[in-house]
């Protein structure tokens, strides 16, 4: 190969890199530029393409529009009470605190929210928020988070470097970042920026499950580049099925349903008919969730008196309760269950509330949402883990590496509640990328790169030498029936260990690549670089599963049916070996939320 | 699992030529489907955008059968059965790969575009706005960017030295919300005319035809725009007003937008 490589690669400086041009990818980029560095971004889409434009219902903040009684003290309890208190206390607190003056801000930036009827920015119902707390706008608001970033940065000029895909992180010889290094995917050249601070912000890991919610993009990179340049991984186990994807048709098996539906008064129901969920509030909700259709139904008007619908359970407790009465055989006929908003709304409403929901099923399902039931069961939806960082400048281990959004961890502990995502993007982006341009600012010296060039030149283009004869899109849907079979969202130590058997083979198979064709916009050849990260990022979720011996939020262990105390008060953290082909797992004590915080928490 | 031929054409800006596939496919796929099946078992390195599969992120825009469509919100039992699908790359712009083309173009339009300018906010740190104000630049706020309606416009489809002078359905799409924006502070009106080139739109609904959210480009955005535009300039009532003084409700607490400055979106060296 060593014709291919390249003499001259295009070379950048700048003070912060932001790999990821999602939420909090915006959001860290237009805080490192507002606080004077010469900020990057690099996204491996085209910019307003992210992941974030799938994001439906709205953002959680408590900006007490719709009622009063909301404050920050109320959305920090929801989100630890969601996590089943594995939540980094730190995290969730200035989350809680910071979410609604980052809303405003959209809002400063051309956001066009809905409105109540005092013309505030309006908040709907969503499961495991107190009080309807999610700024929306119908059910396209991550679309309208990801434009008015994005035309935001566009304006301030923020260098955007599009379709171009960051295969490898540099640190220099004290240990701290020092640069990165990819390739467009448009030509196939290289390309390389030296910066001393790097911001991750590369979303999840989706696409190693079959049945999922997530675009391509979801590879896990940012998991794995921090892996490799030394930091640790947190909460891995922890993956959230949202209890409402389509089932039918096959295509768009997985396709997510928004919690909205629910937020906005749809139900789930069986084939016989029945609500079930009245049959499956655990012990830890029972005191906030109504026990009786009438008070159910009573809530969307009144909640001073009544308690939360069941359907409006955190998204764990919905998921397990569908998957349960899918394996009862009171399925649909396409094996999901039914979530019916058309007997409970009005046509009009439903237009309103819910459009793109509308189009979606008119368009691939052929239902007409107003007026029949939608069939819907479990997808894989979201990581809550990732990167273990400092919850007030998203730090990682590594000097000069930050991560947020979905790659961080801690944020949402066990199981994230609906509309904290997009919270989460833009209090914490706007933190790291603070962070990260006070970083820069006070250091001068910057460390070549150029000694680095050349390996991670030859690392990209090793699969154009065919070592073999495998198909990376094979291994792709190999991995993705595994951990769909194995790791999915019921759980067993024998299925799990068999999982990791599976990955190690898969992983074999990675290094007998073989790719057709030449440099330029070939998928192919991406998809045999993305396939390392996705591997080791599974290697991470299995193993942590596996050693988790409880059931908490997004982990579900079959032989380990409750939540334990003790395993309630660790995390497990997670490493690259030392050997640099797969990971270490070690525990680790949770941070221990100071008495002010913890009086939250005994009231009821 | 049936069987579905296909045509998709190959090749890079120095050409290329249809290609003939026959790839297995199922009940309820869409196009993209069938594109991922090729890519998987046939042509691993078929160059195709995409991300959500879900009508959201507008990244798959393709000609099927000749009609600007997404991808993945076309499903292959709107065909005959046994009819060949032929899909080929978005016309109106340069081809990098195969089904891939260089849309740097509208990212260049979209920077020459004054962005929002707020007053600052109520005394309590919220802004209030009416419902029904704010709907008008929702339905705007829908645009996907697909550019499906920026690649069938023939102002610039037909007439590549067009585009340097107009900006396109999809911005004038964004000046109209932006004018009808109930807070914003700014004029844009003559940049829209001058600098976009709104009257080189001879209102042929085309883009409306096209756009797979359903926004009512031409009537809603297009023709109210133009409407504005001549009110400013034409109307001999607002001249004269404004030769003798007197102040035009229109122009009230709005200033003229400044020009934008250069993309920031980099391209391969």
């Amino acid at each position: 190969m060593a014709d291919n490589i390249e003499q001259n690669i295009e070379k950048h400086q700048y003070d912060v890199v932001v790999i990821g041009a999602g939420g909090s990818g915006l959001r860290a980029a237009i805080a490192a530029h507002d606080a004077g560095a010469k900020t990057a971004i690099v996204t491996k889409s085209l910019l307003g393409k992210a992941h974030t434009v799938m994001a439906e219902g709205g953002i959680a903040a408590a900006m007490g529009n719709r009622w009063p009684e909301d404050n920050w003290e109320v959305h920090f309890r929801d989100t630890m009470r969601g996590g089943k208190m594995l939540n980094n206390w730190r995290m969730a607190q200035l989350h809680a605190q910071e979410a609604p003056e980052r809303v405003q801000e959209l809002e400063d930036w051309g956001a066009l929210f809905d409105r109540t009827d005092d013309g505030l920015i309006s908040q709907r119902d969503f499961g495991g928020h107190r009080y309807a707390r999610l700024a929306h706008v119908g059910d396209r608001t991550g679309l309208e988070m990801i434009r008015t970033l994005q035309q935001r940065a566009v304006e301030l000029g923020i260098d955007v470097f599009m379709e171009c895909t960051i295969t490898e992180l540099f640190k220099g010889d004290d240990g701290a970042i020092s640069g990165a290094f990819g390739y467009w995917r448009e030509t196939g050249t290289f390309i390389a920026f030296e910066a001393p601070s790097v911001v991750l912000a590369t979303g999840g890991i989706g696409k190693s499950f079959k049945v999922t919610s997530n675009s391509w993009e979801y590879t896990g990179d940012g998991h794995a580049l921090a892996l490799r340049a030394g930091a640790a991984l947190i909460n891995m186990e922890f993956v959230q099925f949202h209890p409402t994807g389509m089932v039918w048709p096959p295509s768009v098996k997985g396709l997510l349903v928004t919690e909205s539906v629910r937020g906005d008064g749809g139900i789930l129901k069986n084939s016989e008919g029945k609500r079930f969920m009245f049959d499956y509030i655990p012990e830890f909700f029972k005191a906030e969730t109504a026990d009786t259709v009438e008070e159910a139904d009573r809530w969307y008007d009144d909640k001073k008196n009544n308690r939360r619908p069941p359907e409006l359970l955190p998204r764990d407790e919905v998921a397990r309760a569908i998957n349960s009465e899918i394996k009862a055989g009171r399925g649909s006929p396409h094996g999901g269950i039914y979530l019916d908003i058309a007997s409970r709304r009005s046509p009009e409403f439903i237009h309103k509330r819910l459009p793109s929901m509308h189009h979606q099923f008119k368009e691939l399902a052929d239902v007409d949402i107003t007026k029949e039931p939608m069939e819907i069961g479990p997808t894989c939806h979201y990581v809550m883990g990732g990167v273990e960082v400092d919850p007030d400048t998203e730090l990682s281990g590594i000097q000069g590496l930050y991560a947020v959004g979905e790659c961080s961890g801690g944020m949402h502990g066990s199981n994230r509640l609906g509309g904290n995502s997009l919270s989460d993007l833009i209090v914490f982006g706007k933190r790291a990328g603070e962070a990260a341009a006070a970083r820069s600012a006070g250091t001068s010296a910057r460390s070549s790169i150029d000694g680095h060039l050349a390996a991670a030149e030859e690392a990209a283009l090793a699969p154009f030498d065919p070592k073999g004869d495998e198909n990376a899109y094979t291994i792709q849907a190999d991995l993705q029936q595994t951990m769909n079979d194995l790791v999915g969202i019921i759980r067993t130590a024998d299925e799990l260990e068999q999982s990791l058997k599976e990955i190690e083979q898969l992983k074999e198979r990675a290094k007998h690549l073989k790719v057709e064709g030449a440099r330029p916009y070939n998928p192919g050849w991406h998809l045999s670089i993305d396939i390392h990260n996705m591997l080791l990022v599974s290697e991470c979720i299995a193993k942590a599963a596996l050693a988790r011996q409880e059931s908490r939020g997004g982990h579900t262990r079959d032989d380990f049916p409750g939540p334990d105390p003790v395993w309630g008060a660790k995390n497990l953290v997670l490493t690259l070996n030392s050997s640099g082909d797969g990971v270490d797992l070690a525990e680790k004590p949770l941070p221990v939320m100071p008495d002010e915080l913890k009086k939250f928490f005994e009231e009821k | 699992m049936a069987e579905l031929k296909m045509r998709v054409w190959r090749g890079d800006d120095e050409g290329g030529a249809l290609q003939d596939y026959t790839v297995e496919v199922s009940e309820g796929e869409v196009v993209l489907d069938a594109i991922h099946r090729l890519q998987a078992t046939q042509a691993g390195d078929l160059a195709v955008r995409w991300n959500c599969k879900a009508g959201k992120c507008g990244s798959c825009s393709a000609e099927i059968n000749g009609r600007p469509r997404l991808l993945c919100m076309t499903r292959l039992s709107d065909f005959e059965p046994g009819e060949t699908i032929t899909v080929t790359p978005v016309r109106t712009f340069p081809i990098v790969r195969d089904l891939v083309t260089d849309v740097s173009f509208n990212y260049e339009k979209a920077s020459e575009l004054p962005s929002v300018s707020l007053p600052p906010r109520d005394a309590d740190g919220k802004r209030r706005m009416a419902q029904v104000d704010v709907e008008r630049g929702q339905e705007f706020r829908k645009c996907i960017e697909c550019f499906l309606c920026q690649n069938v416009c023939h102002v610039i489809r037909d007439h590549e030295d067009n585009k340097p002078a107009f900006a396109g359905p999809r911005f004038f799409l964004r000046y109209a919300e932006l004018d009808m924006h109930p807070l914003d502070t700014h004029d844009r009106r003559e940049l829209a005319q001058g600098a976009a080139g709104l009257g080189m739109c001879n209102i042929t609904k085309c883009c409306t035809e096209v756009c797979p959210e359903g926004i009512k480009i031409t009537d809603n955005a297009i023709i109210p725009m133009k409407e504005r535009v001549v009110d400013k300039k034409y109307d001999p009532l607002v001249w004269l007003g404004t030769k003798i003084g007197i102040r035009n409700k229109d122009n009230d607490g709005r200033e003229a937008a400044p020009k934008q400055k250069a993309s920031p979106v980099k391209r391969p060296r």
